[in-house]
């Protein structure tokens, strides 16, 4: 019966998507009051309706249903309670309905908190939001429906693959699609200043919440994956510039530019109808991600089995989205007003350069994604471009722009001093000097770009520190004045100084791994093996009863000069239900490095294949990225970005607007 | 500074930059793609062996063996029609089984063996890497229907990933 009512509640969401989209819409266009309203509360009802759907379905899930067919594909009765509820999102049809979920809740956020939007923009903003999932429920009812029944029901389900039977893993879509979502609003808005032909600083400050809260969900939901595939596959990677991850890193570049381009609209009011194409350009690539990954269209070490006619709907849906985007964009853009002037030399000419520069190298990213798929079409031969391809090319044009982030901030508007930026950047070049000699002092034998790499992440950091110095005079005035300077600043700029550092620690972890060492051998118990100064010692193979798997967990004692420091335990999992087994690393993180042990097939006689890994700063990146996130949401607390609340910001005097970044 | 001014300045760095990232490109393509081989293109194609190229085909039934140093496993690839022995140290991808679609990343050695020094790993048991499917094909030895449209197999999903 719940089964049913979710189904139900869906079919009524579509409708109300229908009229959601139409009437507001015509109403924006007519004056007619009365059908822009419409859009608040339909905009509710459309949340409301999805959220039982979804809520049926993991309904169906916790309880094991197994007369539904997406259950008893994907779940087993002795699963963990939390995987029984991640389950639901962790299959085609489930987690096509956590997208639809999330775009409704993000018209949901815009109904409740955007009552200082003008009318015609926000019945505008949700009208296209309402299309957008006009197209995803239609989707879902038609190719990819979760409440199919089974008949006759099945006593037990399948199990879900067992990779997924993880914690990094449960949460990584949810926060990807939060991501992935978020950028629709900033479609939204692009669209609707199309339409209306207005764009304004106060349509940037708009957008720039949804597109900050949209880039910190990515952030997070990338991390998470990224987490998950270097504990959890087993080969002491983070990142292997595989196609899927390509496709959650596309459009996160994309959000980067926009949130930096959407800075110069609001306090410039300059870049408008490039910034509305970034706009575009982010929801494009988060749709070409959910197509790539859906459509089976690609070979990744991550695919997942998919189906073909379901890729040519998300394929219909991507070239009517994008493509009618576009075209109102090549008819209407033209019609926008210019900005104001501004010399290369300045803060907007370094966004600018950040722009070009992230765009670039997205560019790069694209070819190399799709290049593959497209010299297959047309009969050119199988190939594939992997990591090499991307250090390449995607590093390089990254190098530059890193290097120019440390310096953009201290420029002013308008028309910058470069000279005097650098001058007083002197200490943050002689710290960095000082880093990258003491890497190289200590590492001599070590790869000479990965100096460069932590040189540059010296200057990132301590650059942005410098400039943070800078705006409350750290040393050049009273101490009681630069701590009345430190709270007068607004909260973006103490985002823009934690997210400009968390990325420099990102850089160092992401180039200390390059450090790794790798030991693979087979070991018996009571062989030692050595690796980057630590021994190992194998001491037992047990065999271990999980909830629904059976392991062999192998016991290390590590030492270092004789010390004990650490007890790694990897196991080997086999889940019975699937006949799949996996492999759990057993890592021991220090803000050194980690030392990381896999173990493999036993070859019956009492030996097993080992992998080692030393993996130097790897918790460096997890902590950068954290740090990044924590910036993101600093500056979302920004009273003059908080959502709906840019008209109040207006009649405050500006102690802080001396200030502003 | 005139707006005709600024726009130049713009359009000029624009331009460096994509120039830069099409030579970057154009460069790594010359040496980074990696083509697909299957055994059957390795044995009649002349394949260079100083490049990194990937093969795909079935495990052979009974081929897979470990060397002494007990790391090292040695596995046949085939299509059906010709087969390649193939050497990989390491541990080997959690559904590395006989019978199964696999993809290996490496080089060809000068007496017609390959080295692997990557084995795609797949996160779902009844996935065939694509590339393969197609040359099992081509060399007619499909034999497994496609799954059905409803995948009546088990499934895994990552969502994003």
């Amino acid at each position: 019966m719940i089964v049913e009512i979710g189904h139900y509640a869906l079919v009524l969401a579509l409708f109300v998507a229908l009229v959601q989209g139409s009437l507001p819409l015509a109403g924006a266009q007519t004056g007619n009051t009365a059908w822009m309203a419409l859009a608040r509360p339909a905009a509710i009802a459309q949340f409301a309706l999805v959220a039982i759907a979804f809520l049926a379905l993991v309904h169906a899930y916790v309880t094991s249903d197994f007369s539904v067919v997406n259950v008893v594909r994907n779940s087993h009765s002795a699963k963990p309670l939390l995987y029984k509820i991640s389950g639901a999102w962790g299959n085609h049809e489930g987690s096509m309905l956590l997208w639809v979920l999330m775009l409704a809740a993000y018209g949901l956020m815009v109904a409740l908190f955007g009552r200082n939007l003008p009318a015609g923009l926000r019945a505008r903003v949700l009208a296209i939001q309402a299309l957008i999932a006009v197209g995803f429920l239609l989707f879902l009812l038609f190719t990819s429906n979760p409440f199919a029944r089974a008949f006759p029901a099945p006593a037990d389900g399948n199990d879900l693959n067992p990779l997924l039977q993880d914690p990094g893993l449960a949460f990584h879509p949810p926060f990807l699609y939060l991501g992935y979502v978020g950028f629709s609003m900033a479609f939204a808005f692009a669209v609707a200043a199309l339409i209306s032909g207005r764009v304004d600083p106060a349509w940037a400050r708009w957008v720039r919440p949804w597109t900050l809260l949209a880039w910190c969900a990515l952030t997070v939901g990338i991390v998470l994956g990224s987490w998950w595939a270097y504990y959890e596959l087993g080969w002491g990677g983070w990142w292997f510039w595989d196609p899927v991850e390509n496709a959650s890193l596309m459009p996160w570049i994309a959000g980067t530019a926009l949130l930096h381009s959407a800075i110069v609209v609001e306090k410039r009011d300059a870049l408008k109808s490039w910034t509305i194409l970034l706009a575009i350009l982010a929801f494009a690539l988060s749709l070409i991600g959910t197509f790539l990954v859906r459509s089976g269209v690609l070979t990744s070490v991550h695919a997942f089995a998919t189906d073909p006619a379901r890729g040519l709907f998300i394929l219909f849906l991507l070239v009517i989205i994008i493509g009618g985007a576009l075209v109102l964009y090549a008819w209407r853009a033209p019609a926008l007003k210019q900005g104001g002037l501004f010399a290369p030399v300045s803060r907007e000419g370094g966004l600018v350069l950040n722009n070009l520069l992230l765009t670039a190298g997205l560019a790069t990213v694209f070819l190399g994604t799709l290049y593959p798929l497209l010299l297959d079409a047309v009969g050119g031969g199988k190939i594939s471009v992997g990591a090499p391809f991307f250090n390449a090319t995607f590093v390089p044009l990254m190098v530059p722009m890193v290097a120019a982030m440390g310096v953009g901030p201290l420029l002013a508007w308008k028309r910058g001093d470069l000279a005097g930026a650098l001058g007083r950047l002197k200490f943050a070049f002689a710290a960095t000097v000082l880093v990258a000699l003491a890497v190289w002092y200590v590492e001599s034998d070590g790869p000479v770009l990965a100096v460069l790499g932590i040189g540059l992440a010296a200057w990132l950091f301590f650059a942005t520190l410098a400039e943070l110095a800078g705006r409350i005079k750290l040393f050049a005035a009273p101490a009681a004045e630069s701590w009345r300077r430190a709270r007068g600043l607004p909260r973006a700029t103490y985002g823009m100084t934690l997210a400009h550092a968390g990325l420099a620690l990102v850089i160092a972890g992401m180039t200390g791994s390059a450090w790794y060492s790798e030991n693979v051998l087979t070991m018996r118990v009571g062989d030692t093996a050595r690796i980057a100064g630590f021994e190992l010692t194998l001491e037992t193979v047990d065999e271990t009863p999980g909830p629904n798997y059976d392991a062999e967990r192998a016991r290390f004692r590590a030492r270092r000069g004789g010390q004990e420091v650490a007890v790694l335990e990897p196991e080997r999992r086999f889940y019975p239900v699937q006949g799949m087994p996996t492999t759990e690393a057993a890592i021991r993180t220090t803000w050194r490095a980690d030392l990381y042990a896999v173990i493999g097939e036993g070859d019956g006689q009492g030996a097993w294949t080992v992998r080692l890994y030393h993996n130097p700063l790897v918790a460096w990146m997890w902590f950068g990225a954290t740090v990044m996130v924590l910036g993101g949401l600093v500056s979302l607390s920004d009273r003059r970005l908080r959502v709906g609340a840019p008209a109040r910001r207006r009649r405050r005097p500006a102690p802080a607007a001396k200030a502003e970044s | 500074m005139t707006r005709k001014r600024r726009r130049l300045y713009f359009l000029a760095l624009s331009m460096a930059t994509l120039a830069a990232a099409a030579a970057l490109v154009l460069n790594a393509f010359e040496d980074n793609l990696v083509f697909f081989y299957s055994p059957t293109d390795l044995v009649e194609k002349d394949v260079p062996t100083d490049r990194r190229l990937r093969l795909g085909g079935l495990v052979a039934e009974g081929s897979i063996a470990r060397a002494a140093d007990g790391a090292t496993v040695r596995f046949v690839v085939t299509d059906r029609v010709h087969s390649v022995t193939a050497s990989y140290r390491g541990i080997l991808p959690d559904l590395f089984r006989e019978g199964q679609g696999v993809v290996a990343e490496g080089k060809l050695r000068a007496d017609g063996s390959f080295e692997a020094t990557n084995v795609l790993a797949k996160h779902d048991e009844n996935y065939m890497p694509k590339e393969v499917a197609d040359s099992l094909k081509e060399a007619g030895v499909w034999q497994h229907a496609d799954p059905a449209p409803d995948g009546s197999g088990n499934r895994g999903d990552a969502g994003g990933r």
